[in-house]
């Protein structure tokens, strides 16, 4: 057992850190132009896409090398390496996992050059957790597949050029895992209709995606026909916690910490209350358990020994941190903790109350923690399915 | 960058296993009471269990916390009567606090289980500081030590003294005290009461406020890792009449009031698990980063393993109730590692002072 990173390792955090200090101004300082030019940086530096193989324009990294970057970027409050989150974090390796030769050299590129929006079509209006059940309709007519359905909770559509779609194209099965097929479908093909929805907190970030006799060409379709719950389940295993969210937690309670010791309650400092002292201890073990749990995994995959579902752990201990720290500002500071951003009574310029209305997007979506607490139960620890 | 075990220490945690098993079954462990099982004790010390952590030069293998680690968590899973975790204590005590003199005579006795020590550090139950060490230091002991651990069975009691601010550890024979074995929720933990007329420790040395600290800190590390063989076996043990149990024409563990709180007592474990063996990795190979690990470690477990050890009984409904069955061995030992040293309530208060607040 070591903590330490070998000298290759550890040349290149100095690599990270010292483009960092050079190409990452303060928030005040980054001008128009720095978005873009940060992106064409971290590409030239093959730093987008990190472990995806080089011959399409990824950097064929190490596990232990990608851990540092993110963990560098997340000390460092850099921006994302992209702006499509879901082409990088499982269209992308989906693709390289399921695709074709012809669609790694078409998708992958754009992925990494952040040329493209990528969006999930996986839930539908009475499919959710259930989601082997779906029933957009995929037929097949000549070399097209003509769809027919709804996807619903779609995160990104209103600005997505793509979406990774979930269809049934078969309907008399025994399983309802199977006769499921995944497409790569054009946002702009006629026929897809968007509908925005806004959330709790004012935002409309997802949609209703509705499908009329949307065609798209066979060679749209990843893996096989019938066969796409597999590119799925190896999707959402790619969405798991990492080093990075572990860090931008403890950057989270290092905040909340300084907001304990700039608040009193009854007339005095927050700081001396046993009890508000106790809860940061708490939320730092979470926080430091989340840490130690993905090393643990991550010197599993290192040694190529199975990881069974244990990521589920984090997920489910990021969950909660989610809705609790956020809850805990909030009370910690009375009405003032409710005050949004634009209130003159505002804490921290209404940051606590903003992202206390957030938390849904980590608890719900990808699957909720009923669910991930199934996932456990049956898969581990061998319980009987419900 | 490898938060794994060692082949060696694989190994190792085969051989404490398959002891566990073979040697020392529950059945066994059941029939204890109190005192030490000698033939179990000379297997342990045979198989160097006991030498680990001492250094070579004193007749030890010369390896590391981390190492103990193993034999402690497969100690725990069989609830082990075994005093390991007194007698780690002690070596670790002696072997940062005394001089060259006491290491060179007493460490190689640890090291062979020839000598077995009961350990006392805080007299007071509730007070996790210098300030909770009573019994006066001197040339001679008088007084009353409460609270020792392992005291019925030792040859020899490591115990924490004061003398104004300045505070110390004395060695005493034993035969010397009036030891008075008192009755405890977890038979395997064993507490005396100690009563000392001028007596003369045999060896004495001077500790620290640090040491006293960081010697808190290795035993809180030690019961979480006890804790964590111990939690997996109530999972094991639950799960699987979870699977087995019918009721409503479904075994049990398909409803999710049992299915998610299996669930919970999985995440748990994990999670303090990782705290446990980062904090035992740090006693050796980054003490400056102990206490904080230790304080998270300890404080996580000692919550979550006392959940587990309630729902570990409840789950299984009244036969878990029984003394015949194994679950309520567990919830016995959860009682110790709760408060053992440093409740949740410290050690999450002491994280959030370490942290900067
Ligand atoms: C912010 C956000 C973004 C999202 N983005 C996307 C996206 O981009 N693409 C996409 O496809 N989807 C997206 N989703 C949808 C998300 O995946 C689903 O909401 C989620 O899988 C749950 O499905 P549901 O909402 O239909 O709830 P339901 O499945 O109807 O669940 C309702 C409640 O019942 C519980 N429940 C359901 N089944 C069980 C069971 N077997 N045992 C115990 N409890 C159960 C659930 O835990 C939940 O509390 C997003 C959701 C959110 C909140």
């Amino acid at each position: 057992m070591d903590f330490d990173f070998t000298p290759e390792e550890q040349a290149f955090r100095a690599e990270v850190r010292e483009f960092l200090a050079e190409n990452l101004p303060p928030r005040a300082e980054r001008g128009r132009g720095f978005m873009g030019e940060w992106l064409r940086k971290v590409r030239d530096k093959r730093w987008v896409g990190f472990s995806w193989p080089e011959e399409y324009g990824g950097g064929a990294g190490s596990l232990t090398e990608q851990a540092i970057l993110k963990e560098e970027m997340a000390l460092a409050g850099a921006p994302p390496l992209g702006t499509s989150f879901m082409g990088l974090a499982w269209v992308g390796p989906g693709i390289i996992q399921y695709g074709t030769d012809e669609q790694k050299q078409r998708f992958i590129p754009d992925i990494l050059d952040s040329k493209v929006n990528w969006c999930t079509g996986y839930s539908e209006p009475n499919h959710g957790s259930d989601l082997a059940a779906i029933q957009t309709k995929a037929e097949r007519v000549g070399d097209h597949y003509v769809v027919n359905g709804q996807k619903i909770w779609t995160t990104g559509a209103p600005w997505a050029d793509w979406i990774i779609l979930l269809t049934r194209t078969e309907f008399d099965v025994e399983r309802k895992h199977d006769g499921i097929t995944c497409l790569l479908v054009p946002m702009d093909s006629p026929g897809i209709e968007v509908r925005p929805i806004e959330n709790m907190a004012g935002d409309r970030n997802f949609a209703e995606v509705f499908f009329t006799d949307v065609q798209v060409p066979v060679s749209n379709r990843l893996g096989e026909e019938g066969k796409g719950w597999a590119v799925t389940i190896s999707a959402l295993a790619n969405e798991r916690s990492s080093i990075g969210e572990v860090t931008q937690m403890f950057a989270k309670l290092e905040s909340l910490k300084d907001l304990v010791r700039s608040t009193n309650r009854q007339g005095r400092p927050a700081s001396d209350d046993p009890a508000v002292r106790r809860r940061i201890g708490e939320f730092e073990a979470k926080i430091a358990a989340m840490k130690y749990n993905g090393l643990r995994y991550l010197t599993k995959q290192l040694r190529g020994e199975p990881l069974s579902s244990e990521t589920s752990v984090n997920k489910l201990h990021r969950a909660s941190l989610e809705i609790e720290m956020d809850d805990f500002a909030v009370e910690l500071t009375g009405l003032a903790g409710v005050q949004l951003p634009g209130s003159d009574e505002a804490v921290d310029g209404g940051r606590w109350a903003r992202s206390s209305l957030g938390w849904p997007s980590v608890v719900i979506g990808g699957g909720t923690p009923n669910i991930q607490r199934n996932i456990i139960a049956e898969r581990i620890l061998g319980l009987p399915k419900d | 960058m490898d938060f794994g075990f060692s082949e060696e220490q694989n190994l190792l945690r085969e051989q404490v296993l398959r002891f566990m098993t073979d040697a020392c079954p529950l059945s066994v462990v059941r029939a204890q009471n109190g005192g030490l099982p000698r033939d179990l004790w000379q297997q342990a010390a045979d198989l160097g269990w006991l030498a680990l952590i001492v250094p070579e030069a004193h007749g030890g293998l010369g390896l590391k916390w981390i190492d103990l680690a193993v034999v402690l968590e497969e100690s725990g899973r069989g609830l082990s009567p075994l005093p390991i975790l007194s007698q780690a204590l002690a070596a670790t005590a002696i072997g940062r606090c005394a001089g060259d003199d006491v290491k060179r005579e007493w460490l190689p006795k640890v090291a062979t289980g020839d000598v077995v020590f009961g350990i006392g550090l805080y007299d007071d139950p509730t007070w996790i500081d210098a300030k909770g060490v009573g019994l006066a230091g001197g040339e001679t002991l008088t007084g009353t030590k409460p609270f020792v651990s392992d005291a019925a069975g030792a040859t020899h009691l490591l115990l924490a003294t004061r003398n104004g601010e300045r505070l110390g550890l004395a060695i005493v024979d034993a035969g010397d005290a009036a030891l008075k074995a008192q009755p405890g929720i977890d038979r395997t933990k064993p507490f005396a009461t100690v009563s000392l007329d001028r007596v003369e420790p045999v060896a004495a040395f001077a500790m620290s406020a640090d040491d006293l600290a960081f010697l808190t800190d290795c035993g809180a590390v030690a019961a979480t890792l006890e804790a964590i063989g111990a939690a997996e076996a109530v999972l094991a043990l639950t799960s699987e009449y979870a699977k087995t149990r019918i009721q409503f024409d479904n075994p049990i563990g398909k409803y999710q009031g049992v299915k998610h709180r299996l669930a919970d007592m999985f995440i748990d474990i994990e999670s303090f698990k990782s705290l446990a063996y980062h904090a035992a990795w740090a006693i050796d190979d980054a003490p400056h980063e102990l206490p904080r690990a230790a304080s998270l470690a300890k404080a996580y477990a000692a919550d979550a393993f006392a959940r587990i050890g309630i729902d570990g009984v409840g789950l299984h409904g009244a036969i878990g109730f029984t003394a015949e069955y194994d679950a309520q061995l567990y919830l016995k030992r959860s009682k110790w590692v709760r408060s053992a040293f440093g409740d949740a309530d410290y050690h999450y208060r002491r994280a959030a002072s370490l942290g900067g607040l």
